[in-house]
């Protein structure tokens, strides 16, 4: 009855199921205002600074990259070009992804699995309120928000970046640094971004409610929770990235094609 | 008025390992019962359970003629505001002060303004005594205090039914009987329907109206008081008086042969024990559901060992 593939097959089931149930209670009132606010206050307190710090080097090493390469083709003016198209499109949403995974999921799921062996969860069902709506929906929602802020601290901090190591370490021009930025990003581009980081945002946090509010077997099953929570979320987003990216380029026509 | 709650054929399975079978019992309306049973019978299974948050594998849950196990879940969250729980630690919310814990049902679910909340809630921390501590973190008390401030928290909106999932583990025997007694107090003053899970024999003796026995995946009894405690029904009587001869081992089942060296070897059990009297509320007044002492047994003509439902001597 239960090999591995049906196993397999039951969670994916449970975890879609879960998804309904969280997309279902997000129109029901009332509507968790103040949880949602703290919850986005939190998210963000613990994911700004790393993001902020992980996208400063990755501007850089783009910038690093592109510099001698370009150099040697006689194609400086283009290095924001290049910058923009990488930091926009695929750094800002990978960053914000494995920040929001990182950072904001890990401690969803610390939080509701810690919630769950302490019997909070029950005690919260026995008094008539329903979990999902009072603490998921709140904790989705709030992730999806700041995913998207994210996103665009990390695309301006990211561009400063390679501006910053462009003009002043490589020796590029500041004009033609900026001028380019156009030459090949369009703002669908920017666009394309956010959504993503919507989405990364809504499966990072439904993901570590499903694995925290499954917890089981005392502290150690709230680690692994957190831990498998992690893995899930990194291999699903890069996964959705790169559906993302391709239903993009069908999609939305291409500068210089 | 408390609600009767009638369990029909519940059974309950977690995979391949069955829990228990066929239970079929009734809490009788407004008065306390006790499930007992050797650890890692079930029974906070069976409280899990009565309140929808596990699904049982077949078998019904009756309550105001509605079956539990057949609601939709909206319905379902409904029905179990009559409900109130006394989870084994209390599980109150850490993030939140003892005052808010206990507040939290009466804002989630009414809109009171802020001053009959602040009434209900001292009302219920006075009751359980912990008046002077609504600032604390569960974090910053005691075992016992966040039994207690669970107690109150489950109180709140008045429930019909009142189940408590070990109320006496982890506590000292004075804080115990101080429970015992906030326990028969509570249900002459609201009336409600009172299920208690325990492994505390003393408890089991003295606090409820009828007690139920699960052993080995079943009900073994479930009945009056005085019915199981004058019993000789092996298990029933090895249980009750924590008697190490009967056919409860260590494990969960003394095997044939082990039972069958202790007869061959004209081991005995003991004689039953007197029958302590009924916890009385401390006020005095009878509760609406209590009987005479030995009235179950006169009745039904059953012999009670010598010394029974004698008024308690203080030594």
């Amino acid at each position: 009855m239960s090999t591995p593939v049906t196993t397999g097959l039951q969670r994916s089931g449970d975890f879609f199921a879960f998804g309904v149930d969280v997309a279902r209670s997000v129109v029901r009132r009332p509507f968790q205002v103040r949880e949602l606010i703290q919850q986005a206050w939190f998210i963000s307190s613990v994911s700004i600074l790393p993001a902020a710090l992980v996208s400063i080097p990755f501007g850089a090493v783009i910038a690093l990259q592109l510099g001698s390469l370009v150099r040697q083709l006689g194609a400086q003016s283009f290095t924001g070009a290049a910058s923009v198209l990488a930091v926009v499109r695929e750094a800002g949403p990978i960053v914000t992804a494995i920040i929001i995974a990182g950072a904001g999921g890990s401690a969803i799921c610390a939080d509701l699995g810690a919630r769950k062996i302490r019997e909070e969860l029950d005690a919260m069902q026995v008094l008539g309120i329903d979990p999902i709506q009072r603490l998921v929906v709140p904790r989705v929602i709030a992730s999806m928000l700041v995913a998207v802020l994210l996103n665009g601290l990390v695309s301006v901090v990211g561009v400063a970046g390679g501006y910053f190591f462009n003009v002043v370490m490589q020796g590029g021009t500041p004009g033609a640094y900026l001028a380019s930025f156009q030459a090949l990003g369009q703002l669908p581009d920017l666009a394309a971004g956010e959504i993503k980081a919507l989405v990364f945002g809504a499966v990072a946090a439904i993901v570590a409610s499903y694995k925290g509010m499954n917890a089981g077997g005392g502290p150690k099953g709230v680690g692994d929770a957190v831990n498998q929570s992690v893995v899930i979320t990194f291999m699903l987003l890069f996964a959705l990235n790169f559906v993302i990216t391709a239903i993009y380029f069908q999609v939305v026509p291409q500068k210089g094609t | 008025m408390g609600v009767a709650v009638r369990v029909d054929g519940l059974t309950k399975s977690f995979g391949a390992q069955p829990v228990w079978a066929d239970l079929t019992l009734t809490l009788p309306a407004g008065e306390i019962s006790v499930l007992l049973g050797p650890s890692g019978t079930g029974k906070s299974v069976f409280l899990k359970t009565l309140v929808g948050l596990l699904k049982p594998d077949r078998g019904s849950i009756w309550i105001n003629d509605e079956d539990l196990t057949e609601l939709p879940e909206r319905r379902l969250y409904e029905v179990r505001k009559l409900f109130g729980v006394l989870f084994q630690d209390g599980a109150l919310f850490g993030s939140m002060n003892i005052y808010d814990n206990v507040a939290f049902p009466l804002r989630e679910h009414t809109k009171l303004p802020e001053a009959k909340v602040r009434a209900v809630v001292t009302e219920k921390l006075e009751m359980v005594g912990l008046l002077g501590a609504e600032k604390k973190l569960p974090g910053q008390i005691s075992g016992g205090m966040r039994k207690r401030a669970g107690l109150a928290r489950a109180l709140v909106l008045d429930p019909q039914i009142i189940l408590f999932d070990e109320p006496d583990s982890g506590l000292d025997p004075v804080r115990t009987a101080y429970l015992n007694q906030l326990i028969v107090d509570l249900n002459q003053q609201t009336d409600a329907t009172f299920l208690i899970v325990t492994h505390d024999i003393n408890t089991a003796r003295t606090v409820p109206d009828n007690i139920g026995l699960i052993y080995h995946g079943h009900l073994a009894m479930f009945g009056p008081r005085e019915m199981l405690l004058s019993s000789t029904e092996p298990v029933v009587r090895q249980f009750l008086n924590a008697q190490r001869i009967g056919p409860i081992g260590m494990a969960e089942e003394k095997d044939a042969a082990e039972r069958e060296a202790e007869s061959a070897a004209g081991v005995e059990l003991p004689p039953l024990p007197p029958i302590q009297r009924q916890l009385r509320p401390s006020d005095g007044r009878p509760r609406r559901a209590e009987r005479a002492p030995g009235e179950w047994c006169r009745t039904h003509d059953v012999p009670y060992p010598a010394g029974s439902f004698r008024e308690e001597v203080p030594v």
